[in-house]
């Protein structure tokens, strides 16, 4: 599904990425964790293109992401985001925010956009709120709205940047529920985050990075219980 | 000697008439400027150096000279330059529209630059191109922060426009020069014409209060 090889990235000569390279399958759930300032966000980010490539080669399906010619918007179309600031659009209701890439994009017809945008909302539980502004919502609320936008397109490909880092902690567990339930529903997901709890129940594999390398992967149970590095090991005393 | 009040009922028709150019002047210039602004203002805002590099030169350009030297510019020194000839009243909006269409450009610029980047962002991952990210996503975001600023260069520029009596538009100042010409009565003539501006001026401000509140994000 995902294919990265030799991926590097530097902002001017600070290089954030030093060589990157791994596969991540169909219906995979990969989570990211590392340090602040490992490059895990800039890795994700490179996925989408976000953040323009140095060197090395990212594929997404049958799409060469990296290659000067890949039409980008049609790529992303098929790549759902989601933020730490959750980024939901403030001039358009809840409704509107999910029906926007699908009525501009796929010229979607009204009747059938919002049957899928309510149908969308409820499954994330917020039905009643379609009609209200995201200022009107909880951080909560906002990051699952913003869930069910990325999923208007349906996307093959979820990422998930620090998802619940910018949440009050009583609402993290909405958010984190929600992602589990689209986990599965058997969506390829790469999940960047410092929810370790999150990541040992739902993940198929962990990614540990540090200093703009993969320093290990493996299991949850690998990674968690019988981590072999020692910057790994150094990093799990700190936060479980 | 006439009474004041008679002074300015007599003057009443002339000055009504010069209002009407005035008006008349400001909004198809504004109009004009404000496509000239969008369009400089995201040449600015645009990742293309040459473009950048036209729509700087323009602003520094009208930013950087008197209006009333822009003015004697476009109705005497091109139209010689050029051999052609061009109607004071189209001089005038030509001058007006080139200069707040600058003015505006910056407007714009710093609305959209305003927008966080993350909106940028959202839009551009959902699959939406940079010309539909601009128009959906951040223009009407940008827009609504604009209108202070936008409404204060009208503001600006209906004053503007009383520089054009200098190449003998017979807008609003032009009228008052000619009554007072004839009858000498500078104190009601100024008076009144003051007065008129701030009518249209002061009407502006409070629409645009209305509709900013109504605007606002909830």
């Amino acid at each position: 599904m995902i294919i990265v090889e030799g991926l590097q990235k530097k902002f001017g000569d600070n290089e954030v990425l030093r060589d990157i390279s791994t596969t991540i399958t169909e219906k995979e759930v990969v989570c990211i964790i590392g340090p602040s300032g490992s490059g895990k966000s800039t890795f994700l980010r490179c996925l989408n293109l976000l953040e323009e490539v140095t060197a090395g080669v990212v594929k997404i399906g049958e799409v060469t992401v990296t290659a000067p010619k890949t039409n980008i918007d049609k790529l992303r179309q098929n790549v759902g985001m989601v933020f730490q600031q959750f980024n939901l659009f403030p001039h358009l209701t809840v409704l509107e925010n999910i029906m926007l890439a699908p009525k501009h994009i796929k010229k979607a017809s009204k009747a059938e956009n919002e049957k899928q945008a309510l149908a969308l909302l409820d499954k994330v539980g917020l039905a009643a709120k379609k009609d209200e502004y995201p200022a009107r919502l909880s951080g909560g609320q906002q990051q699952r709205v913003a869930i069910a936008r990325a999923l208007a397109m349906n996307p093959r490909v979820m990422l998930f940047d620090e998802p619940t880092s910018a949440l009050d902690p009583e609402m993290v567990g909405e958010v984190l529920q929600v992602m589990k339930d689209l986990a599965h529903e058997g969506i390829t997901m790469v999940v960047v985050t410092h929810e370790m709890g999150f990541a040992r129940e739902v993940a198929d594999r962990v990614i540990f990075m540090d200093g703009g390398y993969i320093v290990e992967q493996g299991s949850p149970a690998a990674i968690f219980d019988a981590p072999q590095h020692e910057r790994t090991q150094a990093f799990l005393s700190k936060v479980l | 000697m006439m009474s004041s009040w008679q002074v300015i009922v007599d003057a009443m028709p002339l000055l009504l008439q010069g209002l009407w150019i005035t008006v008349k002047i400001v909004v198809i210039s504004l109009l004009i400027a404000f496509a000239i602004g969008l369009i400089t203002g995201l040449m600015n805002t645009s990742s293309n150096k040459i473009l950048k590099f036209i729509a700087t030169l323009y602003i520094d350009i009208i930013r950087g000279t008197p209006l009333l030297v822009q003015v004697f510019f476009i109705y005497f020194a091109l139209p010689a330059f050029l051999d052609i000839r061009i109607p004071a009243e189209t001089a005038g909006i030509i001058a007006i529209s080139a200069n707040a269409g600058a003015y505006i450009a910056e407007i714009f610029r710093a609305g959209i630059s305003s927008i966080d980047k993350g909106q940028r962002e959202a839009a551009r991952s959902l699959g939406l191109s940079q010309v539909q990210t601009m128009r959906l996503v951040i223009l009407p975001q940008a827009f609504r922060r604009m209108i202070p600023a936008f409404v204060n260069q009208c503001t600006i520029s209906i004053k503007d426009t009383s520089l054009l009596s200098v190449i003998g538009i017979k807008e609003l100042t032009q009228s008052g020069e000619i009554i007072i010409s004839t009858n000498y009565r500078a104190f009601e003539i100024w008076g009144t014409v003051g007065v008129l501006y701030f009518i249209i001026i002061y009407g502006i401000s409070r629409l645009s209060r209305v509709l900013e509140r109504r605007l606002s994000l909830k």
